[in-house]
C-alpha cells in the first residue's frame, strides 16, 4: 500500500515543485528524479503483487494486469525522462520555448505520469474517468507547447476531439452506474470495478450493451481508433518529441485498459443473452478497420513523426482486435504486444527526435544519410523500424506470432486482412526509411548531442523478448491473462 | 316545450357564432387602444372598428374592369369560411351542438379555404401590390401551418382526440398538470397566431407601405362593403386564434354546463382572458419591431421547432415510460 | 407510468428539463456570441433547477451540494469567464450564424428521435419518473456535438462542449439521482481545468491566425501535405 501511495504521490509532488521550481539546469535532473523514484516505488509495488496476489483497499486495487501497465509506465515514463533531460534544453537553446515553456513542460509531464498511473490503480470507474479526461488535460498544453500555428490547431483539434470522445465516455459510464445500481444499492460501491465485476452476470445487459458503445467511442477515441483517430497524428507530430514518446507509449495503453476493464463487465452482463460476444465483436471490427486504414495511411506521410504516430494506430488497432477476439493466446499475444510496443514505439520516437534534430526538420524528403552522419541515430532507428514491423527477432514479431495463430484458431478468415496489413505497414514504413537511413547527407550535416542509453535499453529489451521471454514475465502475463479471460493459458 | 328545449342549444350556438362576429371589432379596438396609451396618445375609442364597418358597409362598392366574378364573390367566401371556423372553436361553453364539428382539421381546412380566396383576388385584379402580397402570403402560410398542425397534434394527443371541445373538456377535468408539451405548443402557437393574423413582428396592420405589407396589399383593389367583409373576417380571425389560445391552455371558467349561471360566468371569463390577451398582444407590438420579410422564415421555423420540441417532448417525456 | 399521476414537483422537473433541451437548441441557432453565453447560463442555471427539484422530490441530500455546485460552476463561473475573454477579445459584437439553419435544426430534432430510440428500451423497464429524462439529456449531449461540428468559432465550439457536460450532468441526476461524490467533484474539477485551458488557447489561436474562426484551422490535412 505504501508503494502505492509514492507511485502516486511521487509524480503529484514532482508536478507541483515543478512548477514552482525555477533552475532550469537542475528541472531536468529532478524529472529524472521523481520518474526514478516512481518507477522504483512501481517495482516494490509489483514485487508486492507478485507475492501477495492483489493489493487493495481505499478505491484502489492492483492486480496483475495493471501493476503490470504500472511498471510499464514508470519505466518508460523514467527512460523518456532521461532522453527528454538534454532534448529538452537544446530545444530550449535553440530559442523554440522559453524559461516558461519549460516550467510547463517538467510541470506537466509528471502531472501525467500521476493522471496516468492514477486511472490504471484506481478502481473506481468515475475516477477513471476523470484521470484520463486530467491526462488530456495534462497533454493538450505539451502539444501547444512551440506556440506554432501548426502546434496551436493541433492542440485544439486534440482537445476538442478528444474531449467529445472522452464526454461520450462519462456518458456510458452514467449508463454503468445506472446498471449497477439495480443490483449494487450503496451508491459508494456502484462504481467500483471489482464490485461490478463479482455481479456483472446481474447487470442489465440492454443498458450495459448501450453503455459500452459510448464506452467504446469515448474511450476508443483515445486510444486512436479509426475513425476517431484524428487528434492522434497531428499531436504527435507537433507536440514535443519526449511527449510523443509517452503518448504513444502509455496514454493509448492505459486508453485500451479501461476499454478491456470494461469489456470484462460487459461480456459478464451480456453472457446469458443471444450476443455474448457483442463487445469483443464491436472491439474486433473497430480494431480491425483501424489496422487496416492506418498502414494505408503510413504510405502517404510526408513527416517523420506523424508517419510514427500511424504506426500507432495502426498497433493499437491490432491490439484492440487481439483482446476483442479473446481467449487466453490472444489475450497474452496482445499483452506482450502492448509491452514490446510501448517500448519499441517509445524508442523510435527518442531516436526520431535526434534524427529531426540532425536534419533541423520533421520532413521525411528532407532527412537524409543518418548512418552516414551519426551512425548511433541512424542504426536505431533501422533497428527500431525493423523492430516494429515485426521482425524476428525482435519482441514484436513474438507478440504479432502470437495473434496471428490465435486468429487462425478462432477465427481463420481473418488472418488474411490481418497479414495483408501488416505487409502494407511494413512496406510503408520502408519505403520511408531507407533514403532516411542509407541516402547520402546533405552538406554541413553534423552530429548532435545524443543520449542513446533509453533507445539501446528499450530496444534490448524488445531483442531480449523475442529471444526469451524471462519466467517470471510469463507468469505475470499469464496471471494477467487469467484475469481478463478467467482461463489459463500455460 | 320540448321543442324549444331541443332547439335552445343549437340557438346558443348559433348565439355564440354572432358573439364572434361581434366580438371581432372590440377585440381590435381594445388592442388599439392599449397600442395608443402605451404610445402616449389617446387613441380612438374603442367602439371605432364598428364605426368603420359601418361605414363600409354604406359605401358604394367600385370594382375593376379588370376584375373576374372571383373577385366579387371572394369576401363572402372569406368572410364565412373565416366565420365558419371561428364558430367551431368553444368560446362561452364547451357542449353546444357545434362542438361535434369543432374539429382541428376541419378549422384548419376552413381558414386554409378562406387564405386560397384570398390570395387569389390578390392576384386577379393584376395589380404588382396584389400579387406580391398573395405570394408573401402564401409563404407566411406554408411556414406557419405545419407548425399549427403540430403543436395542434400534440395537444390532441394528450387529449386523445382532435375535437376542441373535448380537448378544452379533458384540461378541465385534469385540473392544474404541469405538461412541457403544452408549454412548447403554447410558444408555437403564439408565434403562428402573430404571423398568420398579421401581426407584428411579421406584418403592420397599421401601415399601407409598400414594401412590407402582407395583407393590406391584398386588399388593395377592395373598397365598400366588400372591404368592410375582409377586414371584418381579418378581425374574426384575430379573435378565432386569441380563443383558440385562450380556451386550450387556460380553459378555467368555460362553462360545461348550460345553465344561465355557468354561461355568464362563461361570458366574463372569455371577454376577461381575450382583453388581457390584447393587451399582451398591444404590449408585444409596442415592444417589438417588423422584422425584414427574409426573416420570417426563421421566426416560422422557431415556431415549427417549438411545435416539434412540444410533440416530442409529449412522447418522450409524458408517455414514454 | 400516466403523467397526470405525478406530483405538481414532479411535473415541474420533466418541465424544466424539456427547457434544457430548448436551450440547447437556441445554443445551437444563436448567431450572437453574448446572447449565446446567456443561453449557456440559463442552460446551466435550469440543470441546477433539476438538480434541485429532483433533491426535494427524492429527499437525496448529496444532490443539493451537487446540484448548489452545478449553479455556481455552470450558471456563475463559466458563463462569467467567458464573458470575460470575449471582452478580452472584443469579440462581444461578434455575430456568425448558421450556415443551412434549417437544415442543422432538423439534424438536432433527428438526434431527438434518435437519442429517445437509444434509450427507449432502458427506459421502458423503469418506473421512476426521471428515467423519460435520460433521453433528453442524451439528446443535450448529441445537440453539443452538433454545435460543435457545426459552428466554426472557438467560443461557441466551447459553449457546445460544455452544454455537452450538461446533458452529462442532467443524465447522472436523472438515471442515477447523481454520481459518488468523488467523481463529481473530479468532474467539476477537470471541467474548470479545462475552462481555463479554452481561455489560453483562445489567445494562443488569435495570436496564430489572427481570428477565432477554427475554420482557418486547416494547415494539418493529409492532402496539403501532399502538395509539399
Amino acid at each position: 500500500m505504501n508503494a502505492l501511495l509514492i507511485v502516486l504521490l511521487a509524480p503529484l509532488a514532482g508536478a507541483v515543485i515543478l512548477a514552482l521550481f525555477r533552475p532550469l539546469r537542475w528541472a531536468g535532473w529532478l524529472n529524472v528524479g521523481v520518474s526514478a523514484v516512481s518507477f522504483a516505488a512501481a517495482m516494490m509495488l509489483a514485487w508486492t503483487v507478485a507475492t501477495v496476489g492483489e493489493v487493495a483497499g481505499f478505491t484502489f486495487r492492483i492486480d496483475a494486469f495493471n501493476v503490470y501497465l504500472v511498471a510499464l509506465n514508470t519505466f518508460v515514463g523514467l527512460t523518456t525522462s532521461i532522453f527528454s533531460r538534454p532534448y529538452m534544453r537544446h530545444v530550449c537553446e535553440t530559442g523554440k520555448i522559453g524559461n516558461r515553456g519549460m516550467r510547463i513542460y517538467h510541470s506537466m509531464y509528471q502531472t501525467f505520469m500521476f493522471t496516468m498511473l492514477l486511472s490504471l490503480t484506481t478502481d473506481n470507474l468515475g475516477v477513471l474517468w476523470v484521470a484520463v479526461e486530467g491526462a488530456t488535460l495534462a497533454t493538450v498544453l505539451l502539444v501547444s507547447l512551440y506556440r506554432t500555428p501548426e502546434a496551436v490547431e493541433a492542440a485544439w483539434k486534440y482537445f476538442i476531439l478528444c474531449g467529445v470522445g472522452i464526454a461520450l465516455a462519462l456518458f456510458g459510464t452514467v449508463l454503468t452506474y445506472f446498471a449497477a445500481q439495480q443490483v449494487i444499492s450503496d451508491p459508494e460501491t456502484g462504481l467500483l470495478w471489482s464490485a461490478l465485476y463479482q455481479r456483472s452476470g446481474e447487470l442489465d445487459a440492454v443498458v450495459m450493451r448501450l453503455a459500452f458503445v459510448f464506452l467504446l467511442v469515448g474511450y476508443g477515441t483515445k486510444v486512436g481508433l479509426v475513425p476517431m483517430h484524428q487528434w492522434l497524428p497531428d499531436a504527435h507530430s507537433e507536440g514535443p518529441t519526449p511527449m510523443s514518446a509517452v503518448l504513444s507509449g502509455l496514454l493509448l495503453n492505459v486508453a485500451l485498459y479501461a476499454l478491456i476493464r470494461l469489456k470484462m463487465l460487459v461480456d459478464g452482463s451480456l453472457a446469458g443473452t443471444a450476443t455474448p460476444h457483442l463487445a469483443g465483436q464491436l472491439m474486433m471490427g473497430f480494431g480491425l478497420v483501424t489496422f487496416m486504414t492506418a498502414s494505408l495511411f503510413l504510405h502517404r506521410q510526408r513527416d517523420i513523426k506523424r508517419m510514427f504516430s500511424y504506426s500507432s494506430i495502426e498497433h493499437m488497432g491490432l491490439m484492440t482486435f487481439g483482446f476483442g477476439l479473446g481467449g487466453p493466446l490472444a489475450t497474452f499475444g496482445a499483452l506482450l504486444h502492448m509491452l514490446v510496443h510501448s517500448f519499441t514505439k517509445s524508442a523510435i520516437f527518442v531516436t526520431v527526435g535526434h534524427a529531426a534534430h540532425i536534419a533541423g526538420t520533421q520532413s521525411i524528403d528532407h532527412i537524409r544519410g543518418l548512418i552516414r552522419t551519426q551512425p548511433a541515430v541512424g542504426w536505431s532507428l533501422l533497428i527500431g523500424v525493423v523492430a516494429i514491423a515485426g521482425f524476428p527477432p525482435f519482441g514484436v514479431f513474438t507478440s504479432e506470432f502470437l495473434l496471428l495463430t490465435a486468429t487462425m484458431q478462432a477465427q481463420p478468415w481473418f488472418t488474411l486482412p490481418l497479414v495483408t496489413g501488416l505487409v502494407i505497414a511494413f512496406a510503408g514504413l520502408f519505403r520511408h526509411l531507407q533514403p532516411m537511413v542509407y541516402g547520402a547527407a546533405p552538406p554541413g550535416q553534423r552530429p548532435v548531442a545524443a543520449n542513446m542509453l533509453p533507445v539501446l535499453t528499450h530496444l534490448g529489451l524488445v531483442l531480449w523478448l523475442g529471444l526469451s521471454i524471462p519466467p517470471f514475465l510469463t507468469s505475470w502475463l499469464d496471471r494477467a491473462t487469467e484475469l481478463i479471460t478467467g482461463t489459463h493459458l500455460l | 316545450m320540448d321543442h324549444f328545449l331541443n332547439m335552445a342549444p343549437w340557438g346558443l350556438a348559433l348565439l355564440q357564432a354572432l358573439l364572434y362576429a361581434a366580438l371581432g371589432p372590440l377585440l381590435v379596438g381594445w388592442v388599439r387602444k392599449v397600442k395608443a396609451r402605451l404610445q402616449n396618445r389617446r387613441g380612438a375609442p374603442i367602439i371605432q372598428p364598428y364605426r368603420d364597418l359601418w361605414k363600409l358597409f354604406a359605401k358604394e362598392a367600385r370594382v375593376a374592369h379588370t376584375a373576374s366574378p372571383v373577385f366579387r364573390s371572394a369576401p363572402y367566401i372569406v368572410f364565412v369560411a373565416t366565420w365558419l371556423a371561428a364558430a367551431t372553436i368553444p368560446l362561452v361553453a364547451t357542449n353546444l351542438p357545434t362542438a361535434a364539428i369543432a374539429d382541428i382539421i376541419a378549422l384548419v381546412g376552413l381558414l386554409a379555404l378562406a387564405r386560397f380566396f384570398l390570395a387569389l383576388v390578390g392576384m386577379d385584379v393584376g395589380t404588382a401590390f396584389g400579387g406580391m402580397g398573395a405570394s408573401r402570403e402564401m409563404l407566411v402560410s406554408a411556414l406557419a401551418e405545419p407548425a399549427m398542425l403540430v403543436a395542434v397534434f400534440s395537444l390532441a394527443m394528450t387529449a386523445h382526440s382532435t375535437n376542441l371541445a373535448s380537448v378544452v373538456e379533458y384540461h378541465l377535468n385534469s385540473g392544474l398538470v404541469l405538461r412541457p408539451s403544452f408549454l412548447f405548443a403554447l410558444g408555437g402557437l403564439l408565434l403562428v397566431a402573430l404571423a398568420e393574423t398579421g401581426r407584428i413582428p411579421v406584418d403592420n396592420p397599421a401601415t399601407h407601405l409598400e414594401l412590407t405589407m402582407i395583407h393590406e396589399a391584398m386588399l388593395l383593389e377592395y373598397s365598400g362593403r366588400h372591404l368592410g367583409l375582409m377586414e371584418w373576417a381579418a378581425q374574426i380571425k384575430l379573435v378565432l386564434y386569441g380563443t383558440l389560445i385562450v380556451n386550450i391552455f387556460f380553459p378555467w371558467g368555460i362553462a360545461q354546463s348550460l345553465t344561465p349561471v355557468a354561461l355568464g360566468v362563461g361570458l366574463a371569463a372569455i371577454v376577461t382572458k381575450l382583453l388581457i390577451l390584447g393587451a399582451a398582444l398591444a404590449v408585444a407590438e409596442t415592444v417589438l419591431a417588423k422584422m425584414r420579410l427574409f426573416r420570417v422564415s426563421a421566426f416560422l421555423n422557431l415556431s415549427l421547432l417549438l411545435s416539434l420540441l412540444g410533440l416530442l417532448s409529449h412522447i418522450i417525456l409524458e408517455v414514454g415510460a | 407510468m400516466i403523467f397526470t399521476s405525478l406530483s405538481l414537483l414532479q411535473q415541474l422537473v420533466l418541465m424544466l428539463a424539456a427547457l434544457v433541451l430548448f436551450t440547447s437548441f437556441a445554443l445551437l441557432a444563436q448567431a450572437r456570441l453574448v446572447s449565446a453565453i446567456h443561453v449557456f447560463a440559463w442552460q446551466g442555471a435550469l440543470v441546477a433547477a433539476v438538480t434541485f427539484v429532483v433533491a426535494m422530490t427524492s429527499h437525496s441530500h448529496h444532490l443539493y451540494f451537487s446540484g448548489a455546485l452545478t449553479l455556481l460552476l455552470k450558471a456563475l463561473l463559466i458563463p462569467w469567464m467567458l464573458h470575460r475573454l470575449t471582452r478580452r477579445l472584443e469579440l462581444d459584437r461578434h455575430v456568425q450564424s448558421l450556415d443551412r439553419p434549417a437544415l442543422i435544426m432538423m439534424a438536432a430534432v433527428a438526434m431527438v428521435v434518435f437519442s429517445y430510440w437509444l434509450v427507449l428500451p432502458m427506459i421502458q423497464q423503469e418506473q421512476i419518473f426521471t428515467r423519460n429524462i435520460v433521453a433528453i439529456s442524451l439528446s443535450v449531449l448529441l445537440i453539443g456535438l452538433l454545435t460543435m461540428v457545426f459552428r466554426q468559432q472557438a467560443v461557441v465550439q466551447v459553449l457546445g462542449f460544455m452544454s455537452m457536460e450538461n446533458g452529462l450532468f442532467l443524465a447522472a441526476v436523472s438515471a442515477t439521482s447523481g454520481m459518488p461524490m468523488v467523481v463529481e467533484l473530479g468532474v467539476a474539477f477537470d471541467v474548470l481545468v479545462a475552462m481555463v485551458l479554452f481561455g489560453v488557447f483562445f489567445f494562443q489561436i488569435r495570436e496564430s491566425i489572427d481570428s477565432l474562426d477554427v475554420d482557418r484551422l486547416n494547415r494539418l490535412t493529409e492532402t496539403v501535405e501532399d502538395g509539399n
